[in-house]
């Protein structure tokens, strides 16, 4: 039986298969979760995608690709994936796949979650797992703002834009997260938006192959908390502005690229290097030395 | 070897692969002992950059099928409490060593506390069921490290050892026994096809099994409300199956997790309720006080959680006074006090922190309540 017909045997039909029929990525997503509690427009279902088209690009059997996930809309996306996956506290998604892949170095590990939960609350834990070289994929979902509570500010806010809690405008200075990544040690560091379907499921593939820490920010467009206050439209308008505003500019220092939703936004590969991961410097050096002495 | 030491070992006796913490007195030895020691057996020791990533670390490592550990003390505990809530929650395995010291706050980095008895109890937000074990000798340190891994792998929920400074720091002799004649309690995994399991149902009405990382189960873990399949459920009747649940796995298991230590009960009008290192103090004090001709016994708490509510009201029924010497202005002397109600007096013996109570001190206590 091939997987999917396993799949199908497995679910006695459930209702959404009564519903839609069999999709191909049916097997990659949990029985009757769907629908999914994102709002229209909202670009988290794109991300999610191509984070299964990766998944089939690379052949990773899904009973090795657990995903964690801290909390928000972005780490919702854990629940619907039908691969070992663990929704934990905001901002420990990292630190929890860190627990995971050091103790399981078989599995490819990925974080998914959002620029609020990564940055703010889990900031500390990413710089650290990227300066480790941790094998953990980290995959952060950037809507410039806290969906999932209603619309506050998040370290990723550009000035003066409208928030629930900057009513008046944001005076706080946003984090470049592919520069901090950069600078903190990832091995792999790339931003591409939910415009960029194509080149955002080919970089999640090259991340999972990669060995150690590895970084993609996706910009996604949140119509009901960012865009609304902000006067950007509904989800399609966010894209117009990805198409007329990207430009692709691989290999730049993450730092140096800019973005500025209504004027410039650089997306691309920045950073793709080789260094050994934690786990295999821990295995050839102290466990090595360990057994010697 | 010292207390800290002794747990570390322990650990390792109980198949213990993993260990996540970051440096706090008094509880750095357990670390620095397993981080040399688990590298020669293959295992990961990991510093992590605070405490709320060791207690997440020690989660991920848990799911990914691996016992694990961490240490702290006071301030470290507190950070750990939102992820210990998630252990909670997703049920998952793993043990905590505090190495108490005195609060609040970063208090008396150095002595000894007994302060955070309480806070292990109700510190993470919600209700949940705790099993806290609290050692008094370096020998104890090792064989409830043990006991603690069991427990946890048994109800499958983070387990605390509630140590404290003097006994993390007192250098004994440590008898480690053949690993033959170590009890290890392996973890519970489903029989059922992955397709056909629910992996928050627990087949012994209380218990699930556990269907860890890449066994192709692909478990949803969340700890928000979750039904049996572990999907989330946000709605009352979910809440109250799943809390109750959580809650009363171990306080109907209470009689089997439950251990003590007695002198002298029989015909005791004052008893002398201890644990961890005052326990010592208290041993000698109801000995002296025995020789004086004194009716007088001894409870030494072991398990502080679940705690022996049954036995202290039966106690109460026939003693008079409930003496409780710790090192914190009152904390399980509530808890006695709860259980004795107004059939018996309950008098603490409370100290700040920094040094334990001498037997005399406790001495003159008990002969004051027994005249
Ligand atoms: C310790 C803690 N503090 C606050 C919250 C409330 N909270 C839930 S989601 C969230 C923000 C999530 O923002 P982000 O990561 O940007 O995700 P998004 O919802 O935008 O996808 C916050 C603050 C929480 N769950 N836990
Ligand atoms: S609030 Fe924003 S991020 Fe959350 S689901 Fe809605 S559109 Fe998406």
């Amino acid at each position: 039986m091939s997987a999917l017909e396993t799949f199908e045997a497995s679910c006695h039909l459930s209702r959404d298969t009564e519903r839609h029929g069999v999709h191909p990525d049916d097997e990659y997503l949990k029985r009757g979760r769907i629908p999914h509690i994102w709002c229209s427009g909202c670009g988290l279902g794109v991300v999610l995608n191509a984070f299964i088209q990766a998944l089939k690009v690379r052949e990773i059997p899904p009973d090795k690709a657990p995903v964690v996930s801290g909390i928000g809309c972005s780490g919702r996306a854990a629940g619907y994936l039908n691969l070992d996956t663990y929704h934990t506290t905001h901002g420990r998604g990292i630190p929890f796949a860190t627990g995971l892949a050091l103790a399981r170095p078989d599995l490819t590990v990925t974080v998914f979650s959002g620029d609020g939960d990564l940055f703010a609350i889990g900031g500390n834990h990413l710089i650290h797992a990227a300066r480790r070289n941790v094998d953990v994929k980290v995959i952060c979902v950037n809507n410039f703002n806290y969906g999932m509570t209603g619309g506050q500010s998040a370290p990723t806010t550009p000035l003066e834009s409208r928030t629930s809690t900057t009513p008046y405008g944001n005076v706080e200075y946003p984090f470049n997260l592919v520069g901090l990544a950069g600078a903190a040690g990832a091995v792999y560091v790339a931003r591409w938006t939910t415009f960029h379907v194509r080149f955002l499921v080919d970089s999640i593939s090259e991340a999972l192959a990669k060995p150690g820490f590895t970084f993609i920010e996706v910009l996604a467009p949140c119509p009901t908390g960012y865009n609304r206050r902000n006067k950007l439209g509904q989800g399609l308008d966010t894209m117009k502005l990805y198409r007329e505003n990207s430009v692709i500019q691989h290999g730049i220092p993450p730092q140096q690229a800019e973005l500025d939703l209504r004027r410039r936004i650089v997306v691309g590969k920045f950073v793709d290097m080789e260094k050994p991961t934690f786990r295999r410097e821990y295995e050839n050096l102290v466990q090595q030395k360990a057994r010697k002495s | 070897m010292n207390g800290d030491e002794a747990s570390a070992e322990g650990a390792l006796a109980a198949g213990c692969g993993f260990f996540a913490g970051y440096p706090i007195t008094p509880a750095t030895e357990v670390a620095e002992r397993m981080s040399n020691r688990l590298p020669e057996i293959g295992g990961v020791f990991i510093q992590m950059e605070d405490e709320i990533a060791s207690m997440a670390a020690l989660l991920g490592a848990s799911w990914g099928g691996v016992k694990a550990m961490t240490s702290t003390s006071g301030p470290g505990f507190s950070l750990m409490m939102e992820n210990i809530g998630l252990g909670m929650m997703t049920e998952t395995p793993c043990v905590v060593v505090n190495i108490q010291r005195a609060g609040p706050s970063t208090g008396l980095p150095t002595l000894v506390g007994q302060a955070d008895v309480m806070q292990c109890r109700w510190g993470s937000h919600g209700d949940y069921g705790v099993i806290a074990l609290a050692p008094g000798s370096a020998q104890e340190m090792f064989d409830l490290t043990i006991e603690a891994f069991n427990l946890s792998e048994t109800y499958r929920q983070p387990v605390f050892i509630m140590s404290d400074e003097i006994v993390g720091h007192m250098f004994e002799k440590v008898v480690i026994p053949p690993a033959d004649h170590i009890r290890l309690v392996p973890r519970r995994k489903p029989t059922t096809e992955p397709w056909a399991c629910i992996p928050f149902q627990a087949e012994d009405g209380l218990v699930p099994p556990m269907a860890c990382a890449g066994e192709g189960f692909r478990v949803h873990v969340t700890g928000l409300t979750h039904d049996e399949m572990g999907y989330p459920h946000i709605v009352p009747p979910t809440q109250e199956r799943l809390v109750r649940r959580l809650v009363d796995k171990i306080r109907l298991n209470a009689r089997d997790i439950i251990r003590l230590e007695s002198h002298f009960l029989e015909d005791a009008e004052t008893v002398v309720v201890a644990y961890g290192c005052v326990a010592r103090s208290a041993r000698e004090s109801v000995q002296r006080a025995r020789s004086k001709g004194l009716k007088v016994g001894i409870l030494r708490l072991i398990t502080l959680w679940p705690f022996p509510t049954a036995l202290i009201r039966e106690l109460s029924k026939t003693v008079r006074t409930f003496v409780v010497p710790e090192i914190n202005y009152g904390q399980m002397a509530y808890e006695v006090e709860r259980c004795a109600g107004d059939r018996a007096q309950t008098v603490l013996v409370g100290m700040m922190g920094g040094t334990m109570h001498t037997p005399t001190a406790i001495l003159e206590v008990i002969e004051e309540f027994s005249r």
